[in-house]
C-alpha cells in the first residue's frame, strides 16, 4: 500500500520528462567524451557551460539550481573558513598527529567545495554569493571554539552533520540535475565521511558517547546544538515502518541510524544564523 | 495486486510518449526484454526507477548477507567496540534491504545468492578489506544512480541512505587505517566523492553474487 502511494508520485511526473531526459543524456554523454581529455581542474566549466544547454528550455530552472549551489556555497564558505582558523592555532587546539592530519583533510575539502562551488556557479551563468563574515563563538554559545579542542570538535560535528542533512534536504529540488546534481551527491557524502571521523574522534577522546552516525536525535553534545539532530529520530520511510521491518530484528535505534534525514533550507539557515554575522 | 501497479506504471510510462515515434520502439522492444526473462536471461531489474530501485535493492542485500555472515562468526581478536559497530551495520543493511522490498512489493526482484568464498571470515584484514570496498561501491553506486532517478522522493530516499552508506566507509576506513575515511582514492582534488555508473558497479559486484544479474532495462 505504501508502494501505491510511491506510484502515484510517479503518476504526477511531467508526461514531457522522457524525451527532456534523453536530451539530456545526449548532452551528457558528450560532455563524458570531453571530460576525459580536459582532466578535473577544468570540470567545473565543462559541467556549467553543458548545464546551460540541456537546461535552456526544461527540467529544473537555472534560477533554481543556482540558487541551491548558493546555498551550498554558503555553508561551504562557513566550513573552510571554520577549519582554516582552528588550523591556524595549531597544536594549542589539535594534537599533532592523526588528529591535526585529519582536520587537514577535511579542512582540504571543504576549501576544494568552496572553489568548485565557485567555479560551478560562474560556469552555470550565475554570481557566487560573497563570503559572509562569520562569528565561530555563536555570539559567546561557543566562546572557547578555538582554545578548546572538545568545543571545537563539538562544534565540527554540527557543521558536518548539518551539510549532510542541508545538501540531502534540497537535492530532490535539483532531480533530473545531470552532473551537477552527481557533483552536489559526491560532496553530500564526502561531508558524510568527515561527520563520521569527527564523530569517531569525539568518543576515542570522551568528548561524546556517539557513534559514526546519528542514534535518534541525539547529538553527544548538549541541547544548544539540538536544532541540527531534532528529525534524525524518524523510524518510517515512505510509509514504511523501519523498526522489526518484515520481522528482521532492527531496534528502534537501529531504524534511525540507517537513515539519515535532510533539513530545509530555512531549518538551516536557523541553525547557521548565529555563526553569521552579515 | 502491487504487481498490477507496477504494470499500471509502465503503462502510464509508456502512454506519457505515445504521442512521439519512439514510444511504439520502446514498447516493442520492451516487449522483446519480457520474452528474454521468460529464456532465463538472469533476474531483471527492471526500467526506469523501478529499475533503480531494485538495483539499490540488490546491492543492499549483498551488504545484508555479507554483514550477517560477519556477525555470526566474528573475525578472530574482534574488539567489543567494533563487533558492537559492525552489528550496527549489519542492522542498517538488513533495514536498507527490508526497506526496498517493502517499498517495491510485487515489483521487488527476488533473494539474490552470494558467492563470499574469496572472504576469510575469521581474518580482521581479508573482513575489513572486503567491507570497504562494499562501502566505497555502494556510495559510489548511489552518487551515480542519482541522475537517473526521476521522482524527487525516490531521489530524497536514495539520499538517506547514502550519507550512512558514507558513514560505513568512512568507519571501516579508518578501523584498517585511521585518517583514510576520505583519502584521495576516494575523493578527487576538487574534494567530489566517487560516482559509479550502474554496469560498472554491477561488474564489481558480479564477482560476490552467484544469481545473474541483467540490468539492460535500466536508465543510462
Amino acid at each position: 500500500m505504501e508502494f501505491l502511494h510511491i506510484i502515484n508520485e510517479i503518476e504526477k511526473v511531467d508526461p514531457e520528462m522522457p524525451d527532456r531526459l534523453s536530451d539530456r543524456r545526449t548532452a551528457m554523454k558528450s560532455f563524458a567524451g570531453i571530460g576525459a581529455k580536459i582532466g578535473l581542474a577544468a570540470l567545473p566549466f565543462f559541467i556549467g557551460s553543458i548545464f546551460k544547454k540541456a537546461y535552456a528550455q526544461s527540467g529544473p530552472s537555472q534560477n533554481v539550481v543556482l540558487d541551491v549551489l548558493n546555498y551550498a556555497l554558503t555553508l561551504e564558505y562557513l566550513e573552510a573558513e571554520f577549519y582554516a582558523m582552528g588550523i591556524a592555532k595549531g597544536t594549542a587546539l589539535v594534537p599533532a598527529g592523526a588528529p591535526a592530519a585529519a582536520i587537514k583533510t577535511i579542512g582540504d575539502h571543504e576549501a576544494a567545495h568552496v572553489e568548485f562551488l565557485k567555479t560551478a556557479i560562474t560556469a552555470s551563468g550565475g554570481t557566487p554569493v560573497s563570503k559572509p563574515t562569520f562569528d565561530f563563538t555563536a555570539g559567546g554559545t561557543f566562546a572557547n571554539v578555538f582554545s578548546d579542542y572538545a568545543t571545537f570538535l563539538a562544534v565540527a560535528q554540527t557543521f558536518e552533520d548539518t551539510g549532510v542533512r542541508a545538501y540531502k534536504g534540497r537535492a530532490a529540488e535539483i532531480t533530473g540535475g545531470g552532473d551537477l546534481l552527481t557533483a552536489a551527491l559526491n560532496i553530500h557524502s564526502v561531508e558524510a565521511r568527515h561527520a563520521a571521523h569527527i564523530r569517531t574522534m569525539r568518543k576515542a577522546n570522551g568528548f561524546g558517547d556517539v557513534k559514526p552516525w546519528i542514534t535518534g536525535k541525539e547529538s553527544g553534545i548538549g541541547s544548544v546544538v539540538q536544532a541540527s539532530y531534532d528529525g534524525e529520530e524518524l523510524s518510517t520511510q515512505a510509509g514504511i515502518n523501519i523498526v522489526n521491518i518484515n520481522g528482521a530484528m532492527i531496534s528502534a535505534s537501529a531504524a534511525t541510524e540507517a537513515f539519515d534525514e535532510g533539513l530545509t533550507k530555512e531549518q538551516v539557515l536557523a541553525i547557521v544564523g548565529p555563526f553569521i554575522v552579515q | 495486486m502491487i504487481q498490477k501497479s507496477s504494470e499500471a506504471l509502465s503503462r502510464r510510462a509508456f502512454l506519457g510518449m505515445a504521442g512521439a515515434a519512439t514510444g511504439i520502439m520502446v514498447l516493442a522492444s520492451s516487449c522483446d526484454k519480457n520474452d528474454d526473462n521468460m529464456m532465463n536471461n538472469g533476474v531483471d531489474l527492471g526500467s526506469g526507477d523501478v529499475g533503480i530501485l531494485n538495483y539499490a535493492y540488490a546491492l543492499e542485500q549483498l551488504e545484508a548477507a555479507f554483514y550477517t555472515r560477519v556477525a555470526q562468526s566474528p573475525y578472530n581478536g574482534i574488539s567489543a567496540s567494533e563487533n558492537a559497530l559492525l552489528t550496527d551495520i549489519r542492522d542498517h543493511e538488513i533495514a536498507h534491504r527490508e526497506f526496498f522490498k517493502s517499498a517495491l512489493a510485487g515489483a521487488a526482484i527476488s533473494n539474490l545468492e552470494f558467492d563470499f568464498s574469496a572472504i576469510d571470515f575469521g581474518s580482521r584484514a581479508s573482513v575489513l578489506a572486503t567491507a570497504k570496498a562494499f562501502e566505497d561501491l555502494g556510495v559510489s553506486a548511489y552518487n551515480g544512480a542519482g541522475k537517473l532517478i526521476v521522482t524527487p522522493d525516490y531521489l530524497t530516499l536514495a539520499g538517506k541512505i547514502v550519507s550512512v552508506e558514507a558513514r560505513h566507509a568512512a568507519y571501516i576506513r579508518d578501523l584498517i587505517s585511521n585518517g583514510s575515511f576520505a583519502d584521495n582514492t576516494v575523493v578527487d582534488m576538487n574534494g567530489l566523492d566517487t560516482s559509479r555508473m550502474p554496469v560498472d558497479v554491477l561488474a564489481v559486484a558480479a564477482g560476490f553474487i552467484k544469481t545473474k544479474i541483467n540490468a539492460s532495462n535500466l536508465p543510462r
